[in-house]
């Protein structure tokens, strides 16, 4: 027999790459993440902030990257490029070459004094060469991992970085390694490229210093972009007042060979131009769109907002011909199309909005890996098997197999883990390594000996802060047995030091005064650890980042504030106690709501790890809304795919199916949740919510009352058993979606439209196709479709967004009349039949079911994932999950990815024994709390309850659920008698180090 | 300024009188919104020390009002924007907490002031800079707590 690898290798270290890494480190399976550049973190480190919801980019990936980078499972491989692979699904061998970062990455300790000193100032690439770096550099500040690395073209060997390392990481001659390592599979997310602007040379760009492209204007906006995050013109820093962004450049265009859609510019556009008018008052942002695509969640209404509060300017159908400078102001002269004619308006400064292309290595890779590419240059992949590239055992996810936004990316990156995972589920546990510590010393009752160590950090510290000054103060300090100096706290050689110190002194608390917690705690709280201490003994003193760094001409009183953090270091340290992960065990089986092609896929994915599924159908039937689909996609039919779905669902042994069931009743949490039906009772340690959404039923334009008037899916119907008879057909879009009631936009019934328009055209030619709409939405491959039926004939008419198309008529004829923006005039058409292309609508028992399980939805009344961009199928309770429509409308490719990332998301989850609960959460003190509740509603995570107390059932009290505790500490904050407690974080540990900074100190 | 507390005169004994001041930093936005501050080596005053909290709602008034009793002469409460949150809404109590302490501080006949709450992101280490600058340079103008002037 085979013998498999439970190891996965991933290539592409962006949020996708990450996300995947993380899933399956956290699922029991060894990951190797191979980056091409020196740091993690891909496009979306470049970005300033994400929209619908304009969470600061970094802020909210950040965390992902440093726990990729900690992960004990994961080993990351940066500067690192994949050469073959060789072997087969399972087991096989992957060749890599890893180039030489010149520095030791084992002794850099990223404090960055090699730079500050390095003399060649090069191009910065992720500033898009709007600023400067170093030739010894990291990409960005927060880099993961933090190692500096030397630039081979720019540097010039001078030898300055060598002589400054304190730490002696530089190793100029340090080869390039070649690498081989065994992985069970491999998961592609290498990204894409952006246009290259200079391609579509009427807009100037590289020529035009005021013409700039979307993602150098992204730098711009962010604070550690060129400018600070202010908006300036390249060409004399001033602040421009009107701005233009083009939409479309290097997508939808023939000329330079890319026909599809990019699906991100268009929000990415609205995103930058709100920002813009954030950052720089007076700012009047114009943006040219074809089409205005705000098909994700929220985004409809984030246009509207853009429009309405924020004063951007959307202009529509229109296509922008050519930009030209006036040489003497050096503003633009944007020339477009509109109504049929062309207009010119001048600006100060043009952003195109560029589009997304094939990662440059695709072609490289589709070569040494042997997998296919598509007609467009991204990785081929099929509408029901989304994930999977050609070659098997080799997966896809994010914007490498199709342009698209990070919620889809994210989700796929879980899904491209349960690919991997399902095919070395039998050897789950064997690559990964769990780490064995000695027994924890019990210090309760003993008096505090507190050890500090202060760190010089190089020159980082020890160049302002008079570090001796602190080491001796320590040592003045209650509870403080012991203190010395390091160059580098973080160094390997200091760890071993500060165990032995522990050991010598009976140190029983442990402060580090050097860099930031937030990088560098668990470093040292492993450390401690290790030599027998809990890990929560430990607090740190921040006397580099936010003392010397931002004290640098002030070295008295930064050494002063140095002291003083460590004395307040000490305050806290003196009462720290040991806290305890209390486990809860978990159940291994998973709870499915729904059987359509979400819940089908997801309980699929978890059956195919091992584990068992009990899928909760409301119906009779399995297959949901697929039923309905006829047209192919790609070269099958949806229906065909159901039964053979059904059919899996049926031969799997560990799928238990509960038709005509409804949920009643859930209570548990995460691990442990019961789930009443209305016929059985159910344990489960997740559940995957899966319930779809439901067409629109339109009263609008007769449709009920006239046979002529029918929906989209009907239309399909009568086009499958061939009843069309018709000479003239006219389609309207939006019918229920972007009104005043529904106010967001469907998703899918453009395509829909497309799809129906096509498959008329293609029954007979001579049937004429009228569609009436606002924008056509057929974002990514799938403006394809939209290409198609221009091709074949159909005709489109463009009506306003808040004028819809009237239909009346005598009985014998159908009229339509709209207000075609185009030709500026009323266009009559009458139609034989007339097909509204309706929008979908969650369902109506959304709401029960979300006050069950106790999540939210939105307020169109969907579900509400965790977090809208790197949480989308997850929900903020832990355990609860989501997928397919149930979340939005989307495509079948769509739901398939995302109903197998859900699966993964569980996972994390079931394949494991038990849970470890957070040390820091929150406690009550029940011979304090009274059971009054004020805590009970400022708990987002619902770990809060009033019960009654079991000797005593007339007095209340409060319980805090330390399985959903995520330790924010609002409870306490909120608690009127003192009786909630934050471990860790206890309010007498946060009041010791009030009084200590307020003491005075020593000078 | 407020009515209650007498400006504090430049020219006397206050001359070479120091601020003291309490920064509490919720760990998931401002924190980091320090840090980029040192990492980017934006120059401030010397005059707070930070605390840092998981969560800016952890923040209890208690603790506010502590710092004042022993004779801090401003307090700043930094958090994630509204929305960004990394506990979901935690800084929408924050919000109302501060709010309702700024109404106490004036009846306790403080400048409301003295207290200050902002929204500081992981990016934004420019606008930690500047927050610190201009509440330094409030408390300066507002002069030492009355409490510890005695």
């Amino acid at each position: 027999m085979m013998s498999k690898v439970g190891a996965v290798m991933v290539i592409g270290g962006g949020i996708s790459g990450v996300q995947t890494s993380l899933d399956l480190a956290d699922s029991g399976f060894k990951v190797y993440l191979v980056e091409k550049r020196a740091s993690i973190g891909g496009t979306m480190a470049q970005l300033d902030k994400t929209f619908p919801t304009n969470d600061c980019s970094m802020c909210i990936m950040a965390p992902k990257l440093v726990a990729a980078g900690r992960h004990h499972n994961i080993e990351l491989i940066t500067n690192a490029d994949v050469e073959e692979i060789n072997g087969v699904p399972g087991d096989f061998r992957v060749t890599l070459k890893r180039r030489t970062l010149r520095v030791d990455e084992n002794k850099c300790t990223g404090c960055g004094v090699c730079a500050e000193k390095c003399p060649v100032e090069t191009v910065d690439e992720y500033n898009q060469g709007m600023k400067k770096r170093k030739a010894i550099f990291v990409m960005y500040p927060q880099a993961v991992p933090l190692v500096f690395s030397i630039d081979k073209e720019a540097c010039i060997g001078c030898g300055v970085c060598y002589e400054e390392c304190r730490a002696k990481a530089v190793v100029y001659e340090k080869p390039d390694e070649a690498l081989e390592i065994s992985v069970g599979a491999v998961i592609l997310s290498p990204g894409f490229d952006e246009f290259d602007a200079r391609l579509k040379k009427e807009y100037g760009y590289g020529h035009y210093k005021n013409v700039v492209t979307s993602i150098e204007f992204e730098r711009m906006l962010s604070a550690t972009g060129p400018y600070f995050g202010a908006v300036l013109r390249p060409s004399d820093g001033e602040i421009p007042k009107k701005v233009a962004f083009i939409q479309c450049v290097g997508s939808r265009d023939e000329q330079v060979g890319n026909t599809y859609c990019s699906s991100v510019c268009c929000m990415y556009a609205i995103k930058e131009a709100i920002i813009a008018g954030e950052h720089t008052a007076g700012l009047k942002p114009t943006i040219f769109f074809m089409d205005v695509r705000a098909v994700g969640k929220e985004f409809e209404n984030y246009r509207e907002r853009a429009e309405k509060e924020y004063g951007v300017i959307i202009r529509r159908g229109t296509r922008v011909a050519s930009v030209e400078e006036d040489t003497a102001t050096k503003n633009l002269l944007v020339r477009y199309s509109e109504n049929g004619g062309i207009a010119t308006e001048e600006f100060d400064m043009v952003v195109l909005s560029v589009g997304m292309r094939p990662s440059e290595d695709a072609e490289k890779l589709s070569r040494r890996l042997d997998f296919r590419l598509n007609k467009h240059g991204f990785c081929e992949t099929d509408v029901f098997s989304p994930l999977c590239t050609s070659r098997p055992g080799i997966f896809v996810s994010g914007s490498f197999a199709s342009p698209k936004d990070i919620p889809t990316t994210v989700a796929e990156a879980s899904g491209a883990a349960a690919k991997a995972a399902a095919l070395i589920a039998d050897v789950r546990n064997t690559q990964v390594t769990v780490k064995e510590y000695p027994a924890e010393i019990d210090v309760t009752g003993q008096e505090p000996r507190v050890g500090v160590f202060v760190c010089h950090c190089g020159i980082n510290i020890g160049g302002v802060v008079k570090v001796p000054s602190v080491v001796e103060y320590a040592k003045t300090l209650p509870g403080v047995v012991y203190a010395e100096e390091n160059l580098y706290t973080c160094s390997s050689d200091t760890q071993e030091k500060i165990k032995a110190m522990i050991k010598e002194h009976n140190l029983n608390r442990v402060v580090v005064a050097s860099c930031t917690p937030r990088t560098h705690e668990p470093l040292f709280q492993n450390t401690i650890r290790e030599a027998g201490l809990n890990t929560y003994l430990f607090e740190m003193a921040n006397i580099r980042d936010q003392c010397s760094w931002i004290h640098m001409h002030e070295p008295e009183k930064a050494s002063k504030k140095a002291r003083d953090l460590v004395r307040m270091a000490v305050a806290k340290a003196r009462l720290l106690e040991p806290l305890k992960k209390s486990s809860i065990p978990v159940n291994h089986s998973t709870i499915v709501i729904g059987g359509g092609l979400a819940g089908m896929t997801a309980a699929l994915e978890v059956s195919a790890q091992g584990f068992p599924v009990h899928i909760i159908e409301k119906t009779g039937q399995l297959g949901g809304s697929l039923a309905r689909l006829y047209h192919k996609e790609g070269t099958r039919e949806p229906r065909e795919y159901m039964n053979e779905l059904i059919a899996k669902v049926r031969d799997a042994k560990n799928i238990t199916v509960h038709l005509d069931s409804e949920v009643k009743d859930v209570t548990g949490f995460v691990g442990n949740f019961k789930v009443k039906t209305s016929g059985d009772e159910i344990e489960s340690g997740v559940i995957i919510v899966a319930t779809g959404a439901t067409d629109y039923k339109p009263s609008e334009h007769s449709y009920g009352k006239d046979k002529r008037v029918i929906t989209q899916l009907e239309l399909e119907q009568k086009l499958e058993d061939k009843s069309l008879r018709a000479k003239k057909i006219a389609m309207i879009q939006c019918v229920g979606s972007r009104n005043e009631q529904v106010p967001y936009c469907s998703r899918i019934c453009c395509v829909t439209a497309m799809k129906n328009a096509i498959a008329v055209k293609r029954q007979n030619h001579a049937t004429e196709v009228y569609v009436f709409h606002k924008d056509i939405r057929t974002y990514g491959f799938r403006e394809e479709l939209y290409k198609e039926a221009c091709e074949l004939g159909v005709k489109f008419i463009r009506f306003p967004e808040e004028d819809m198309p009237r239909v009346g008529g005598n009985g014998d004829q159908l009229e339509v009349i709209a207000h075609d923006t185009v030709l500026g005039e009323d266009v009559l058409v009458k139609p034989d039949i007339l097909v509204l292309s309706v929008g979908i609508r969650p369902n109506e028992g959304n709401e029960e079911l979300a006050k069950m399980l106790k999540v939210p939805l939105s307020k169109d009344k969907y579900f509400l994932e965790a977090h809208m961009k790197l949480r989308p199928v997850d929900f903020a309770t832990e355990g609860i999950f989501l997928a397919g429509s149930a979340h939005w409308p989307k495509f079948i490719d769509e739901v398939i990815a995302q109903a197998s990332g859900a699966a993964t998301r569980a996972m994390t989850i079931i394949s494991k024994d038990e849970l470890e609960t957070e040390g820091i959460i929150a406690a009550v003190n029940e011979d304090i709390c009274d059971g009054c509740g004020i805590c009970e509603p400022t708990c987002e995570y619902k770990a809060i309850q009033v019960v009654k107390v079991s000797e005593n059932p007339e007095r209340l009290k409060v319980a805090v659920n330390e399985g959903l505790c995520k330790g924010c500490g609002a409870c306490v904050a909120a608690c009127p008698s003192g009786a909630m407690e934050q471990k860790g974080f206890k309010s007498s540990q946060v009041i010791a180090m009030i009084d200590s900074a307020l003491e005075g100190g020593d000078s | 300024m407020s009515a209650t507390e007498a400006k504090h005169e430049i020219g006397s004994a206050g001359e070479e009188w120091d601020p003291k001041i309490i920064v509490f930093c919720c760990n998931w936005c401002s924190y980091a919104g320090a840090d980029l501050a040192g990492v980017s080596r934006l120059q401030m005053p010397t005059d707070f020390r930070v605390i840092r909290t998981m969560c800016s709602a952890r923040v209890d008034p208690e603790f506010v009002l502590r710092a004042f009793a022993k004779g801090a002469d401003g307090v700043l409460v930094a958090g994630c924007h509204p929305a960004d949150c990394h506990y979901i809404g935690g800084n929408y109590r924050t919000r109302r907490r501060i709010a309702m302490l700024r109404m106490l501080l004036e009846q306790y006949g403080f400048d409301p002031d003295r207290l200050k709450l902002e929204w500081i992101s992981a990016s934004e280490g420019e606008k930690f800079q500047k927050t610190i600058r201009e509440f330094t340079e409030k408390i300066r103008e507002i002069g030492p707590n009355p409490i510890t002037e005695d």
